[in-house]
């Protein structure tokens, strides 16, 4: 693990961005860029993303990014990859940093037939449980029991995974990721950039006014989801799948904190009753069974 | 030298890519415009032509990997027809908006439902407001003519937008005829003008590119569109005359005037079905009718002045219309209409909707089309909408 001395000083996130107060994914994606910049080509769909960079006259990224539409992401790295090796350019990564709507759900497609392909790219996920941008409305990412304006009374629904989706696809790289372990994250990111091929991080990133909670919390509750095993941290390299980090720790069941520790503190979990808990508890120990099983499979 | 083959629309247009030496190719495959590809991916593979070619799962990635590596410099490359292109609607408005020269040939084709894999202009036209120019070929030479003129026209540094070539399915996709295949060397002076893009994704350069905008500055990038889409006419005519001077083959500029500046009735069409009106307006001229037609050759930017001109002394003006806006009738016919509505002495401007979904238009239709505009004049009858072959036994 790189310690965080020998993190890059230099900063491609600049200040002046127009990010809600306690963003959780900009902490990641200062940690993206630092990880992976300068030589870097940012694509960016629709989401929360197209705001924080700044309205036109105005920039705060330090790197290269086109912005398109929802649907469009990974195949428009597509073009930018083959472009870079048509022109004979190895030095130059393409990001895709695309939010959960534009992933789980519209964008699926496309990333889908990236990865296919085998395109030449790292696409990151940062996934903050809805559609924020447009307001909160629930996406495909979003938990159980999860109020948002689409889903008043909590959504029924338990959340799609994304990164086994992608690990079926036999990528060389998928990892999961929290802003609450940085260097977690950014360990991944350099190790992404190592293979060729299509490589998919998903960054859990809370955010504050969606999940109803107070905007110096978020490192707090995005560790929580952590510990409680609600968001796992794994790698599966050339189709290996890894625990990394605190979660190597949580296979052993005892050492899980209670999911309940993590809903009471989120004004978005506050109409889920007691066996709605109980379900969403049964949901992250049957989770954690099949981590056994394919941490056992190594 | 120059060669002559005798091939396809779909072939034709594949010449056109790898003439135009493109760099980029992103496809997916819809009838009848799947041979375009599947030519150019053979010449990719073989070595014929030095590109990237990606292989994508649907028509909206095909012109978003376009939009990607066009936005990275790379002379890029796609072709769809009907429902594909509706598919990618969304991209369309992109590039045009990011001001990428990406040149696509629309097989044009209907919508379903009831499916029909046949010809109609309705999917071009839908597109016809989104900032692209848009071409009509009228046979297989002006597929590939076209092509390599797009790219000129679309680099030219103060037009910078993407460039649609419609061709008729079936009709040109997928009919052999004779075409003249010039030299690599000529098509490479042609289009050897250094083009200065908008914008190009460089790690030494870091810009961002479609960024939120807000109301103040908006309607300036939007004026800015529309200046180069006017300003795209002189260069869409010195493309075609340069290209006529190298190969001796011209097809008209914005228009395409057959006999029309002194016809009295004249017939405004668009694509393949131009051939058969040319022929009717020979035969009827045989028989001392005035009669001439008036083929756009582009669709976007609107040859308002250049139809003015062309049409000034024509009495009737017969607007066939392949494609359908329901609620209104014919799309041409109504720009046509819009075109002479400012003139004092205005002709009778009267449409037709013919051969949706690849239903035959023949000779005689367009024979009986130019003496309705006759009848029309002589009886002095409003003019307005007719549907033409409409089975209406069965209706």
């Amino acid at each position: 693990m790189t310690s965080i001395r020998e993190i890059p000083r230099e900063e491609y996130l600049l200040p002046g961005t127009a990010a809600c107060p306690g963003c959780g994914f900009t902490i990641g994606l200062r940690m993206a860029l630092k990880a992976l910049g300068p030589k870097v080509i940012m694509v960016v769909p629709a989401g929360c993303t197209s705001i924080i960079q700044s309205p036109y006259p105005y920039v705060s990224i330090g790197v290269p990014l086109l912005n398109i539409a929802f649907a469009a992401a990974a195949s428009t790295a597509s073009g930018i990859a083959a472009a870079l090796e048509y022109k004979g350019d190895k030095e130059t990564t393409v990001l895709v940093w695309a939010g959960d709507g534009g992933t789980a759900d519209i964008g699926i497609q496309a990333l889908s037939g990236a990865a296919e392909r085998g395109d030449d790219f790292i696409y990151v996920c940062y996934d903050n449980e809805a559609y924020m941008n447009t307001g909160i409305q629930r996406s495909g990412a979003t938990p159980f029991g999860a109020w948002t304006t689409t889903t008043w009374t909590g959504k029924r629904e338990f959340k799609k995974d994304v990164p086994m989706i992608m690990a079926a696809h036999r990528i060389p790289y998928v990892a999961t990721a929290s802003i609450a372990y940085p260097i977690d994250f950014y360990d991944k990111l350099k190790k992404a950039k190592t293979y060729r091929g299509l490589k998919y991080l998903h960054l859990h990133a809370p955010c504050p006014p969606g999940w109803k909670i107070p905007t110096d919390k978020t490192v707090e509750i995005a560790k929580l989801a952590v510990e409680t095993g609600l968001w796992p941290l794994y790698e599966i390299e050339n189709g290996e799948f890894r625990l990394t980090g605190i979660s190597k720790m949580l296979l052993d069941k005892k050492r899980r904190k209670p999911v309940e520790q993590y809903i009471k503190v989120q004004g978005r979990f506050s109409s889920m009753t007691d066996d709605d808990i109980k379900i969403l508890q049964k949901w992250v120990d049957e989770q954690w069974e099949t981590y056994a099983q394919l941490a056992k499979t190594k | 030298m120059a060669q002559t083959l005798v091939i396809n629309g779909n072939h034709a247009a594949a010449y056109g890519a790898k003439l135009s030496k493109v760099q980029f190719i992103s496809a997916y495959p819809i009838t009848p415009q799947t041979v375009i590809v599947e030519r150019l991916a053979q010449m990719v593979e073989i070595g014929e032509l030095n590109a990237k070619f990606i292989r994508v799962e649907s028509e909206h990635s095909a012109l978003a990997a376009c939009i990607g590596a066009a936005s990275t410099g790379l002379r890029a490359f796609t072709a769809t027809s009907s429902h594909g292109l509706a598919y990618m609607h969304e991209m369309v408005i992109w590039a045009s908006g990011a001001r990428l020269p990406i040149v696509m040939p629309v097989v044009t084709r209907a919508f379903a439902p009831p499916w029909s894999i046949w010809d109609e202009h309705t999917d071009i036209l839908l597109e016809r407001d989104t900032g692209w120019i848009v071409f009509m070929a009228e046979n297989n030479q002006e597929v590939l003519d076209t092509i390599i003129q797009a790219y000129r026209i679309a680099e030219n540094e103060n037009v910078l937008l993407p460039v649609m070539i419609g061709m008729d399915a079936f009709i040109l996709s997928h009919t052999t005829t004779p075409v003249e295949i010039p030299d690599q060397e000529l098509v490479d002076n042609f289009l050897a003008q250094e083009s200065k893009r908008s914008f190009i994704l460089d790690p030494n350069n870091p810009i961002t590119h479609g960024s939120l905008t807000y109301p103040e500055w908006y309607m300036e990038f939007r004026y800015l569109l529309y200046k180069a889409m006017t300003d795209a006419k002189s260069v869409i005519k010195d493309a075609a005359n340069q290209w006529a001077k190298l190969t001796g083959k011209y097809h008209g500029d914005l228009i395409d005037c057959y006999k029309c500046t002194d016809a009295d009735v004249n017939m405004i069409t668009i694509g393949s079905p131009s051939g058969d009106a040319k022929e009717a307006a020979d035969i009827l001229r045989a028989e001392g009718y005035k009669t001439g037609v008036i083929r756009l050759r582009v669709i976007r930017p609107f040859p308002s002045e250049e139809l003015r001109q062309a049409a000034h002394n024509s009495k009737v003006l017969i607007v066939v219309d392949r494609n359908l806006s329901p609620g209104i009738g014919g799309i041409l016919l109504n720009e046509v209409k819009g075109v002479f509505q400012t003139m004092k002495k205005q002709p009778l401007v009267h449409g037709f909707i013919a051969g949706l979904g690849g239903r035959d238009i023949t000779l005689q239709n367009f024979i009986s089309m130019f003496k309705r505009g006759y009848e029309i004049l002589e009886k002095d009858e409003e003019p307005g909408i007719e549907w033409i072959n409409l089975r209406r036994e069965v209706l």
